[in-house]
């Protein structure tokens, strides 16, 4: 069988968030991705994120592409909208849908196959318009729905399993993001809940379009030793550039961190993100220094994580097209048709 | 044969010269004179300096197919003064800048030298004027020529002046100095010529692309997605100046979207998305853009999403003749994308049916939960036609589909005795019920996608229940063709043995070549196509008759490829008569693949 449905019984004594809603009200159905997948973990860090942000789980669309990443919006909100699209084509629905209802929340969900081959123009014209969401790569390396093939984000030194070697260099996702104008962007670790969760409830909370590439080895066709997105590698080489805390507009403000080493970064809904620099070089909202901050790690091996970029106010699509407050869906056909006696003063101009 | 008001004059110009709006003064003066009129824009993939005709053909009994012939041509591009005096009857006219005089090998035609770049040398010292002047110095000629209303045509220089009001004076300056020459030159007015007339009275002057964005405001929608292609580009334009007028709220809001995507691909994918999530919401290209659009139109097909299509078609395979017309795009239209996927499309004839249909569009997909393609060319999309006003009904409302609210949804048991499951036939018309997101807190989500799925919209690899969408998706074609509009059927001859099938825009030629048929006793009974999926009129009508011409402007008779399988009509039945040389048809091609099949002989002797 393979659609398997969660039990939804509830335990009395589960903790509940500020809209009375369990961890389990976020889940969605048995994942039947392979057993240790990093999509698996991500998509757990997502459902804690959006448990503990106390999102109303019906007020976000989950949309995606095609390959095993795509398949994880079934594994969480399952009282979620979700549109599962084609190959590389998520960021134009998501487009079409935020352009359609600007008052959801957008989380899109991609491949590296999915976001750096077949759908890398689309990601870079989504980035383009602005479009209000969240966008997230589970990046394993390799194509895992179609067998293990290279993708374009796998390191140049970095090998097949069988132990091919991979000829071309990869797509850096994360600099393409930013110097297209990603307003948010950030790398982080499927194996790094620490990191990904804040990572995430600021992305969700950001207003533009907010990237996260979220390195998720792929148990069976990229996790062996040489691999540099195996679980080993990018624990020995993960290179955080800070370290953080997300706090929601509505928590009270305790200050754990150290001033001096601290930079607080505020989100369009006043929720913020305190990062502490571990890299006392590293100022997120300069674009140039993120830039640098990815390529100089890398030149050492070393995977640059973190939130990387941020600006802190960026207009979106809905601001630039100055389109109505209301989201489109619900304007009454009323305002839309113009009516007869209009086009009776249309038909007299074409006379 | 030609005469008073009924003439076809044509203009040869150079692209990119400025010749297009005086042309199109010519063309809206007679119009506005209450004379039929039928421009055609004949014009090359390019910007400037190719080629470019302009064909309008003068009809007071309302014909206005194209008709081959040219009784007056103005030859204003020395590229191609060959083929453009061949191309005048025995006894017509050519009119011709004669700065530089030449001889013009044919005596069956009367020359009309015009010293136009000479007087405008004279008049005006700006080289850039000198050279736009000029058209409207050949419009005053033929103002004296044709016997033009002069007044009337200061009104359509006004009109296609606004805003730059302080060149009137010396556009009709222009006019008045070609029309003196003429005057004083030659014999005015010509044996063809004008005169006031009916036939235009309460007609508009529009092109296709125009009505159909104006029939996507009227249908209320709200996001639009394209990508630049001839000839389609117009009609996404129209929707945005359309609705930069109609769709601003008193805040100075826009109730619209528009995205010029990167490619068809994100357009189609747009417009999609916007449908999922309640928008009413359309994509406009031409054939190459169908060619990349399939993938998503399959998914539309298969995880039923409403989404509005207009495929302005022109000449294919592949890039084509991008500025010439075709009906090219059936089969691939009708199919579009792998698997077994069918789609539901819309034949307008003129503008008012681009308007019309174009707004009914968005109510069939909404209805039906699927692709609806609206089946336009570029004869229609980018010509100017003389045709029936718009007409709207106040009392319409919007058919908004089976879209379930919050309330419906908590009680959806009580009304239905069922629980809701996205892709259950509650109703047994096929349609499930369909919900938004962001509509309930707990009911309602589903996951939408393109692998196959059960009718709870739950993945499913069980063959039985993916067989069993199939045949439920199939079934919503018979629903649809319920809904669809009907053919419009003329029968001359009750117990007539011959019919003809047609659609679009080969329309004002097919009832041309009808009259001229009935007049050398040839009663034909004909039906116009206006949707696919066939209604049943369309299986009665063949079942009336022996053969039955499928008249279409393709290689490969694809209309009629589709009436054998859809229909299951006996293709032995069905004769072609195709054309597809990219030029909008004429009224003596319909007549002649008739009457060389009915009466070869005499079609031999003619
Ligand atoms: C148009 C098209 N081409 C090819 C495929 C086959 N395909 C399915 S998933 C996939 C690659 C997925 O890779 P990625 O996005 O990295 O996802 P992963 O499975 O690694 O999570 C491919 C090529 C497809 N579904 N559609
Ligand atoms: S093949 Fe790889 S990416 Fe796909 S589910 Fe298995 S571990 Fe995950
Ligand atoms: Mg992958």
């Amino acid at each position: 069988m393979s659609y398997i449905a969660k039990p939804s019984a509830h335990h009395p004594a589960l903790p509940k968030n500020a809209l009375g809603l369990t961890h389990r009200d976020y889940e969605g159905t048995m994942s039947t991705l392979c057993a240790g997948c990093g999509h698996d973990s991500i998509t757990a860090a997502l459902i804690e994120a959006c448990f503990e942000m106390d999102l109303p789980a019906h007020r976000i669309a989950k949309v995606s592409g095609i390959g095993c990443s795509s398949k994880a919006p079934t594994y969480f909100l399952s009282r979620s909208h979700g549109f599962n699209s084609v190959h590389g084509r998520m960021p134009s629905i998501t487009t079409g849908a935020n352009l359609a209802n600007r008052d959801l929340v957008y989380i899109g969900v991609s491949g590296d196959g999915d976001t750096a081959s077949i759908g890398l123009g689309q990601f870079c014209h989504a980035i383009r318009r602005r479009v209000n969401m969240t966008y997230i790569v589970m990046n394993n390396g390799c194509y895992g729905l179609t067998k293990g093939q290279f993708s374009a984000t796998n390191d140049k030194t970095s090998p097949s399993k069988k132990g091919d070697a991979n000829p071309f260099e990869a797509i850096d996702l994360c600099q393409m993001a930013i110097q297209l104008g990603a307003g948010f962007v950030a790398r982080s670790f499927s194996g790094d809940k620490a990191q990904l969760i804040p990572l995430l409830k600021a992305a969700i909370s950001y207003w533009g379009f907010a990237f996260l590439d979220v390195v998720s080895p792929c148990v069976t066709f990229n996790n062996h030793p040489t691999s540099t997105k195996s679980y080993d590698y990018v624990r020995a080489h993960n290179m955080a550039v800070d370290q953080l805390d997300f706090i929601e507009e509505k928590e009270e403000i305790t200050a754990h961190y150290a001033e001096g080493t601290s930079v607080s970064v505020t989100m369009h809904d006043g929720s913020r993100l305190v990062l502490h620099k571990l890299d006392q070089q590293h100022d997120p909202r300069d674009a140039d220094a993120a830039i640098m901050a990815i390529r100089s790690n890398a030149a050492k091996g070393r995977v640059a994580t973190g939130l990387l970029y941020v600006n802190e106010t960026q207009q979106d699509m809905h601001d630039i097209l100055a389109t109505d407050a209301r989201a489109l869906n619900s304007v009454p056909m009323a305002e839309l048709c113009p009516g007869v006696k209009a086009l009776e003063a249309i038909n007299a101009r074409l006379r | 044969m030609s005469g008073i008001n009924d003439f076809v004059v044509k203009f040869a110009t150079v692209n990119g010269s400025g010749s297009a709006s005086a042309n199109g003064i010519f063309a809206k003066t007679l119009f506005r004179m209450g004379i039929p009129v039928s421009p055609k824009n004949i014009f090359p993939s390019n910007i400037q300096g190719l080629p470019t005709w302009y064909e309008v053909r003068v009809s007071e009994a309302g014909y206005l197919g194209r008709r081959e012939g040219i009784d007056l041509m103005v030859a204003m591009n020395p590229q191609t003064f060959k083929e453009d005096l061949a191309e005048v009857v025995p006894g017509g006219w050519l009119l011709y800048d004669s700065t530089l005089p030449r001889v013009w090998p044919r005596e069956d035609v009367t020359i009309i030298g015009v010293p136009i770049a000479e007087m405008c040398a004279a008049k005006w010292q700006d080289t850039r004027q000198r050279q736009l002047f000029k058209n409207m110095v050949y419009v005053g000629a033929l103002t004296a020529l044709l016997d033009m209303d002069v007044e009337v045509l200061k009104s359509a220089v006004v009109d296609q002046l606004k805003g730059k009001e302080k060149l009137v004076a010396a556009n009709m300056e222009a006019v008045a100095l070609g029309r003196e020459y003429a005057c004083k030159n030659f014999d005015c007015p010509l044996p063809i010529r004008v005169r006031h007339a009916d036939g235009a009275k309460g007609k508009i002057l529009v092109s296709g692309n125009d009505a159909a964005g104006l029939g996507a405001i009227y249908a209320g929608a709200t996001v639009c997605a394209w990508y630049p292609i001839t000839p389609s580009t117009s009609l996404a334009e129209a929707f945005e100046r359309h609705a930069k007028r109609l769709r601003i709220t008193k805040e100075g809001r826009r109730l619209f979207g528009i995205v010029q995507a990167e490619d068809e691909l994100a357009a189609i994918g747009v417009a999609i998305g916007g449908g999922w999530n309640g928008a009413r919401a359309f994509t406009a290209t031409s054939g190459p853009g169908i060619s990349l659009m399939s993938e998503f139109l399959g998914l539309a097909y298969f995880a039923e999403v409403p989404v509005v299509l207009f495929n302005i078609q022109r000449g294919g395979p592949s890039t084509g003749m991008p500025t010439r017309t075709q009906q090219s795009d059936i089969i691939s239209c009708a199919y579009a994308s792998h698997g077994d996927t069918k789609h539901v499309l819309l034949f307008p004839a003129n503008p008012t049916e681009c308007f019309a249909m174009g707004a009914e569009a968005f109510d069939l997909a909404e209805r039906l939960q699927t692709p609806v393609i609206v089946m336009s060319d570029l004869d229609i999309g980018m010509n100017e036609w003389v045709t029936d006003p718009f007409a709207w009904n106040e009392a319409h409302v919007h058919d908004r589909g089976k879209v379930l609210s919050a309330e419906q949804l908590e009680k959806f048991k009580e009304l239905k005795g069922k629980d809701w499951g996205r892709y259950q036939d509650v109703d047994a018309d096929a349609i499930p019920y369909r919900t938004l997101p962001g509509t309930h807190p707990t009911k309602g989500a589903f996951f939408t996608r393109g692998t196959s799925h059960d009718e709870n919209a739950r993945y499913t690899e069980d063959g039985r229940a993916h067989a069993r969408v199939l045949d439920r998706i199939r079934r919503k074609f018979d629903t649809a063709q319920t809904l669809v509009p009907k053919p419009e059927v003329a029968i001359k001859d009750t117990s007539g043995k011959t019919g003809l099938i047609y659609f679009g825009a080969t329309t004002p030629a097919v009832r041309e070549a009808l009259d001229l048929l009935e007049r050398e006793g040839v009663k034909v009974n004909a039906l116009r196509i206006k949707a696919f999926p066939f209604t049943r009129d369309v299986v009665a009508f063949c079942a009336m008759h022996e053969r039955v011409f499928v008249v279409e402007q393709n290689r490969d008779a694809q209309m009629r490829s589709l009436l054998m399988t859809e229909a299951e009509i006996p293709g032995a039945k069905l004769i072609p008569a195709l054309n597809y040389d990219g030029m909008p048809l004429t009224a003596a091609f319909v007549y002649g693949a008739v009457l060389q099949r009915l009466q070869p002989a005499k079609a031999a002797a003619e």
